[in-house]
């Protein structure tokens, strides 16, 4: 209650709750027995529909038991645990408290199982069912919403079955990935090249892939893209994991590969995220996640590349 | 003491006897409790019709189940409800929580059942086979063996504490707790297999959960059945109130014969009736000591009766040795007694609208129940699309969506599974189309649908994945989805 500054609220809560519980109980007590006057009747005195009277039936007296214990119930428990205003309770117990003490239990249980994955060399562990397991239930729990389910991708998002990296796929990097995750920045080129520069470089970066490109253009293109590309993509456009710059010479597209897409990316440039694990998860359980991504590409995936 | 109203007695909370009122001179006032300290019943053992219908139901419903839980199917427990697994094993059939439908179907034919048992003759529920009934029968009796009938008990337990008393009482609660604990392990044994459960008993190694439930429940059969008894119909059991609402005039339900068996009075046997001016009730008070709940049936219906009919039973062996004829109390209508209606009569009226439309209902639902479970295809399957990446282009400019395919196999064999999609030109699938299950289990599988952007428009389309058993005709489920070209 600390959002209020007096401590009048704490008082109103704790007496409006003592004084209901203790009221029940006075209450029970009087309506316990009545005082009829002249001669005892069997009705209740309460008549409805005209002539439908209700019967004194009484109730065995350890239900009006049960009343009392749960009146005795209730103070012990706001005794116990915090129930009255600000009040703390006896035993200390919060909310957070139980949390921090169920995660410790959680992490005494299953603590021991992470870390002897922990331990164990990831491309061990990227041919252990087990570990698989949780690796890909911690890969759909985390990882799905953009890689999609089979881990195959989507449009931005790169695809991670098909052993094709960004930044590099030995399993130190893939850990260092997820743990720190990455920021692919390409520049907008649009200004710098103009509209038929920009188109002209889009041809020669379709020749690259071996698409259909119209060869006048991507000759220009290839004296553009020396002067203005090759710091990020390398000479031959086969990328550089260093920077996250993809290679343009294979069939993999991240945005895309028709005309429009290529030259929009040129012109307004990219910049992907995959954001930081490390708050997120354990270093064991990025270590099983790794597996799982190392596993997709190597032997023993769960999920095979698409034909 | 005339009879009163039946509108009367349909007020859930109304007793229709009259009780004796302390005489108070006016002026005077009264204290009035409204909670009473039980007053123990000390029902007399009765034989009779209807006492063996009771035994026959005891025995009936106990063999099943205590003994249910024993048998053998397909190498395992045949009636096995695993709540770990989500699986209920009855015999042949294997129940997911998919199928929760059944359940609601069981027990929607359970309320029609009790509507129209109800509504042709009472409390019949109540009075033969319901638990707390079977069980008080069976705790009742075991009390009569070892302390002896009505009157042996009521001296036994106003007597002074003696080493006899002791022996008996500890004999009886022993018995009874013996019972209890059987009925907790029997009733945990449905829930996990009992066999193992044994073993794990006798060894003193059954877990926390199945400690506690098969003491919880024990403690529940013994307290229910030995102590509380009546206390739980007439306070506990919801049923019990709203049965009045089920109730017409033509409703089947135990009555005592107040034009016959009026006025009452003791006499001598071969007395002659015309001369002493009174009617067949000898006022023996049998009917009252053979009750379970402690009512007079003679004050007419009441919402205590259980309709056991052990007054009935009772009675009858009275007018038996009286040389009158049976039936003073009996089964019988608010109708024929208002009307004098002879038992055919009564027993037409039981075919009246309300009886009809009830089991008109109960047939139908049965019967839809009964087709659906042979009906039933032993195959379920989700489709779950991946909600954030909605489409990616692959090699070759083809469009993907990714699907997730919960597929579950509901027998008890292994099977292979094909997948298949329809619903657009040129849609194919880029995963694996055959996938293979264990028996019972089920398995998510990543499924891949690939279409040509060139032969279909931009947008949103109606797919329909289809999941066929290999080898078994008929066994396949079709399932509807999307796929969405950008």
């Amino acid at each position: 209650m600390s959002q209020f500054s007096s401590s009048f609220w704490d008082i109103y809560i704790a007496v409006i709750t003592l004084v209901s519980v203790i009221a029940c109980g006075v209450f029970l007590k009087m309506q316990s027995k009545r005082r009829v006057a002249g001669t005892a009747t069997e009705t209740t005195g309460h008549t409805w529909d005209e002539d439908l009277g209700e019967y004194n039936n009484p109730l065995p007296r350890w239900w009006m038991w049960l009343f009392y214990i749960t009146i005795v119930f209730a103070l012990g428990y706001l005794a116990l645990y915090p129930g009255l205003g600000s009040y703390k309770g006896l035993l200390g117990w919060t909310e957070v408290g139980q949390l921090e003490q169920e995660n410790a239990h959680a992490e005494a249980q299953f603590g021991p199982i992470y870390d002897k994955y922990a331990k164990t060399d990831l491309v061990d562990l990227a041919k252990t069912p087990e570990a698989l397991a949780i690796g890909q239930k911690l890969f759909l729990n985390n990882c799905a919403q953009c890689h999609a389910s089979d881990a195959g991708g989507s449009k931005g998002f790169p695809n991670l079955t098909d052993n094709d990296w960004l930044w590099g796929g030995d399993p130190a990097t893939i850990e260092a990935t997820i743990t720190g995750g990455r920021t692919g920045v390409m520049p907008p080129w649009g200004p710098v090249l103009g509209e038929q520069g920009v188109k002209d470089v889009a041809h020669y970066v379709m020749s690259l892939s071996g698409l259909a490109h119209d060869s006048i253009r991507a000759e220009r293109g290839k004296a553009l893209f020396a002067q203005n590309c090759v710091a990020c993509h390398g000479p031959e456009g086969k990328g550089n994991p260093a920077l996250g710059a993809p290679n343009l010479t294979d069939k993999t597209c991240l945005y895309g590969s028709g005309e429009p897409t290529i030259i929009e990316t040129i012109t307004k440039g990219r910049t992907s995220q995959m954001p930081t694990f490390k708050d997120r998860l354990s270093t064991a359980r990025i270590h099983l996640l790794a597996a799982y991504v190392y596993s997709l590409s190597h032997h023993g995936g769960t999920a095979p590349p698409g034909k | 003491m005339a009879r009163p109203s039946l509108k009367a007695l349909q007020n859930e909370n109304e007793k229709s006897s009259v009780r004796p009122v302390a005489v108070v001179r006016p002026g005077e006032s009264v204290e009035q409790s409204l909670y009473e300290v039980r007053k123990k019943i000390y029902p007399r053992a009765v034989h009779g019709w209807f006492a063996a219908w009771r035994w026959a139901l005891v025995w009936l419903t106990q063999l099943v189940f205590y003994g249910g839980a024993w048998l053998q199917w397909n190498g395992r427990q045949a009636l096995l409800f695993d709540i770990a697994q989500r699986k209920f094993y009855i015999f042949g059939l294997v129940f997911w929580p998919q199928d929760i439908i059944y359940l609601t179907v069981l027990l929607v034919i359970s309320a029609l059942s009790l509507f129209l048992f109800t509504a042709v003759a009472g409390r019949l529920w109540c009075g033969y086979a319901c638990p707390q009934t079977v069980y008080t029968e069976i705790f009742m009796w075991v009390e009569k063996m070892i302390e002896g009938d009505r009157a042996q008990r009521i001296r036994l337990d106003r007597g002074e504490l003696s080493p006899r008393k002791l022996g008996l009482k500890a004999a009886k609660h022993g018995a009874w707790l013996a019972i209890a604990l059987w009925t907790g392990f029997t009733f945990v044994g449905y829930f996990t297999p009992i066999r193992e459960l044994w073993h794990d008993v006798w060894s003193a190694s059954a877990g926390p959960w199945s400690t506690f439930w098969i003491l919880f429940y024990g403690f529940a059969t013994y307290g229910n059945a030995g102590w509380m008894r009546e206390q739980v119909c007439k306070y506990m059991c919801p049923y019990a109130r709203f049965q009045s609402a089920m109730f017409d005039p033509d409703t089947l339900i135990i009555t005592y014969d107040p034009q016959r068996g009026e006025p009452r009075g003791g006499r001598a046997r071969g007395a002659d009736l015309k001369q002493l001016r009174l009617g067949d009730c000898v006022d023996c008070g049998i009917c009252v000591q053979v009750c379970p709940t402690g009512i007079d049936i003679r004050n007419g219906l009441q919402y205590e009766c259980i309709g056991c009919a052990a007054c009935i039973d009772g009675c009858n062996q009275v007018m038996d040795k009286m040389g009158y004829p049976r039936g003073l109390i009996r089964y019988s209508t608010e109708h024929a007694m208002e009307r004098g209606l002879s038992q055919a009569q009564m027993m037409k009226r039981a075919f009246r609208p309300r009886v009809l439309v009830y089991t008109g209902i109960l047939a139908l639902i049965v019967a839809a129940a009964a087709a659906s479970l042979w009906l039933r295809v032993p195959l379920k399957v989700d489709v779950i699309r991946d909600r954030a990446a909605i489409a990616r282009e692959v090699e070759g400019g083809l469009v993907e969506n990714v699907y997730r395919l919960q597929i579950m196999n509901t027998t008890e064999e292994p099977r292979r599974f094909e997948i298949s999609a329809d619903g657009l030109p040129s849609l194919e699938l880029a995963s694996p189309a055959e996938v293979e299950l264990p028996a019972a289990s089920s398995r998510e599988v990543t499924v891949r649908l690939r279409v040509d952007p060139a032969e279909v428009l931009p947008g949103t389309h109606r797919i329909e994945f289809e999941v066929r058993a290999l080898g078994e005709d008929g066994v396949k489920v079709e399932e509807k989805s999307v796929f969405i070209v950008r």
